[in-house]
């Protein structure tokens, strides 16, 4: 679904990914775990079409980026720190707004659907800028799954929330993942990674150092595995 | 190496052009309509610097006349650098422009959507500034040849003012930078609308005095909406 | 470092010298014109400069477009050059131009087509230098350059037209001069030959200070390189 070869990403002279190998089955669902700095985001926005490559070849969904970007994007759905989401739009005239930007047919159901799908189906006539932060984020996986995609970018999706707002994130992840869906995420909180995805990838200074599944890796042993991995 | 896809090839269809720009303007005017933030911003802005000019020049009926052009045009051109700050300052805010650079448009559609709504905003403003000013000074503005003026110069100043904007908030200094990238450059607008409005104001002979700078905003209108379109990429995409 | 290459060394020598010959021609050889007196030896300087000027701003249109097309960081050191020197150049010929005027129209300013596009387009690159100085990415700095230059560009010339209409159509009357007065006279042999060296030694002077100055952004490109390497 996801092939990456020898990515490289600079910015001016500061070379921020050097040589990245990348490669996700359909289905999968790989957390990317690094230390700041080490080009998650980077990685991420690459991904997801925002940004090019300086070399190297990406494929998203059997397609090549940059130059195929308009067919990933319609297959794509990402949700970063940020909502992404308009202030003084109510939650269904945001869903509306980006059903009619990825044409997504007969949207109005699609948009109950989704709002059921992340609980806030009750607060659907509510301007986007009275929800906690907490509630942005559910939106904004609504805005990402609104037109069905088969590829998932999550950057950092628990920034900011408090234990009550993770644990319903928690759940509408592992339904959104469920669906077959192949899902990359990137996350500073192991104990949640280790809980959701069947694999962990570690990005350390530009380029991935290590890679394991969840079923290789045991119960528990994300942070030892992620610790050695950093220091070797 | 084949992949099991959740959506087949031909069922998904990119948004079209139009749409895009719809779904766009719409949005704009809907978050504007119901905030009214930036058209308030904008309106009372443009009512104190009338006010300003008011006293600042004290003038008697005679002068008026003839500097009634300039004194709409500078208020417009101030007021449309709030319009085109705040507009793009939303899609900056909650890092909606990822949002839409995301979705499968032509970034081109978003382009003309942005400067669609802002020039709408624009145009919302005049409209009520006119009367104002006609009502302030008993000079009636509504004269078609001064409408037409007004439409093809905020075409102009918002068709650059657009993409300006969208580099301007991507800097450091965001806001501030806007009129000082914008001005120089919008220059041949400023002074074409002012004669054209000036010479309708005044009932000047058309072909020879009003219809060269008619002809000159055409002109720029033209070949710089083609400029802003085709660099908007640029300006967006990473 | 690469030493400096002998043909740059050989022109700045050159350059100097011309200078000095042209110097010489416009202030002692040209004979004094009959209307304007001493002060129209000025001219020798102001034309050239302004002609600089205009080399200068169209490099640097040139070299904004050829950027964009091929993201060639090079491109954008060359725009920049082209830049600074036109911002330098017209700034010199306003100010002789000012001189030029004063005593012959008794006022500093004429609202002289050329020379008020020449100073709107020193409003223009100024902005281009502030808007370059907040921006972080090189990337993103060499293209939003490129972007304004091209806009600047084509705006100037058409700003150009506007003033010329406006005067036509509407001529200003300066204090005890003649409006449409743009400082013309016949020039006779010895005018010509300090005229056309003048504007000869200028070019001289344009190119080596663009070839100096653009190896300067070479040279300091390379040492944010070097910076990097050891940096990482």
């Amino acid at each position: 679904m996801i092939t990456v070869k020898k990515l490289v990403k600079r910015f001016g002279m500061k070379t921020v990914l050097r040589g990245v190998d990348f490669e996700v089955q359909p289905g999968e669902f790989v957390a990317l775990l690094g230390p700041n700095g080490a080009g998650k985001t980077t990685f991420l926005r690459i991904l997801a079409s925002l940004s090019r490559p300086s070399l190297g070849e990406v494929r998203v969904a059997n397609y090549r980026l940059p130059n195929q970007a308009a067919a990933v994007r319609a297959r794509l759905g990402v949700v970063s720190h940020l909502p992404l989401l308009y202030g003084d739009l109510t939650a269904e005239e945001n869903l509306q707004f980006y059903a009619r930007m990825y044409n997504v047919a007969n949207y109005a159901l699609r948009i109950t659907e989704v709002l059921e799908l992340v609980g806030l189906e009750n607060r659907r006539r509510d301007l986007v800028r009275t929800f906690s932060r907490g509630m942005q984020q559910r939106l904004a996986i609504g805005r990402a799954v609104i037109h069905d995609p088969e590829v998932m970018l999550f950057d950092e999706p628990y920034t900011g929330l408090d234990q009550d707002a993770s644990s319903m994130l928690d759940e509408v992840l592992r339904s959104v993942a469920a669906k077959g869906r192949t899902v990359v995420m990137t996350s500073h909180d192991l104990a949640r990674a280790e809980d959701l995805a069947t694999r962990f990838d570690i990005l350390s200074r530009g380029v991935i150092t290590a890679s394991i599944t969840h079923r290789q890796l045991g119960r528990n042993n994300l942070l030892t595995f992620y610790k050695n991995a950093l220091a070797g | 190496m084949a992949s099991k896809t959740l959506i087949t090839d031909n069922k998904v269809k990119n948004a079209s052009f139009s749409k895009a720009i719809a779904a766009v303007v719409w949005k704009d005017l809907s978050a504007e309509f119901r905030s009214r933030e930036l058209f308030s911003a904008m309106l009372v802005f443009s009512l104190l610097v009338i006010l300003i000019f008011n006293f600042a020049l004290e003038l008697d009926i005679k002068t008026r006349q003839s500097v009634t052009a300039g004194v709409l045009w500078v208020t417009f051109a101030f007021a449309g650098t709030l319009g085109l700050n705040r507009s793009m300052a939303v899609e900056k805010d909650r890092g909606c422009l990822d949002g839409l650079l995301l979705a499968p448009v032509d970034r081109a559609a978003i382009y003309f959507g942005k400067a669609i709504s802002n020039l709408v905003f624009m145009l919302i403003v005049e409209a009520i500034v006119l009367p104002v000013y006609s009502f302030l000074y008993a000079t009636n503005l509504f004269q078609p040849g001064l409408l037409l003026v007004i439409l093809l110069g905020s075409v102009g100043y918002v068709a650059v003012g657009t993409l300006l904007a969208s580099m301007a908030v991507q800097t450091r200094t965001r806001d501030v930078l806007l009129p000082i990238l914008l001005f120089p450059v919008v220059i041949p607008v400023l002074i074409a609308s002012v004669k054209a409005s000036g010479g309708f104001l005044s009932g000047a002979d058309f072909i020879t005095e009003i219809m060269p700078w008619i002809n000159l905003l055409l002109v720029y209108d033209v070949i710089f909406t083609a400029i802003a379109f085709m660099t908007f990429d640029y300006v967006v995409e990473e | 470092m690469q030493t400096k290459p002998i043909a740059l060394k050989v022109l700045d020598i050159a350059s100097v010298l011309l200078l000095a010959v042209a110097t010489y021609l416009a202030l002692f050889y040209a004979p004094t014109e009959a209307v304007m007196g001493q002060v129209q030896r000025v001219f020798y300087f102001h034309v050239p400069a302004a002609w600089v000027g205009l080399l200068g701003f169209i490099a640097a249109a040139v070299a904004g477009i050829v950027y964009l097309v091929t993201h060639d960081q090079k491109w954008d050191i060359i725009e920049m050059a082209a830049v600074e020197i036109s911002l330098v150049f017209f700034f010199i010929a306003i100010v002789l131009g000012s001189i030029w005027a004063r005593p012959i129209w008794n006022t500093w300013w004429t609202w002289d087509p050329r020379l008020t596009t020449a100073a709107i387009t020193e409003l223009i690159y100024i902005a281009y230098f502030m808007l370059r100085a907040g921006i972080e990415d090189p990337d993103r700095r060499a293209r939003f350059g490129a972007v304004y230059t091209l806009v600047g560009a084509v705006s100037a010339p058409i700003t150009f037209m506007v003033i010329r209409l406006f005067r036509t159509i509407h001529p200003v009357v300066i204090a005890g001069g003649d409006p449409n007065a743009q400082g013309t006279f016949a020039m006779t042999g010895g005018m010509q030959v300090a005229f056309f060296f003048g504007l000869f030694t200028f070019t001289v002077i344009f190119i080596d200070l663009f070839w100096n100055r653009i190896r300067l952004g070479n040279l300091a490109a390379k040492v944010e390189q070097l910076k990097l390497n050891i940096t990482n």
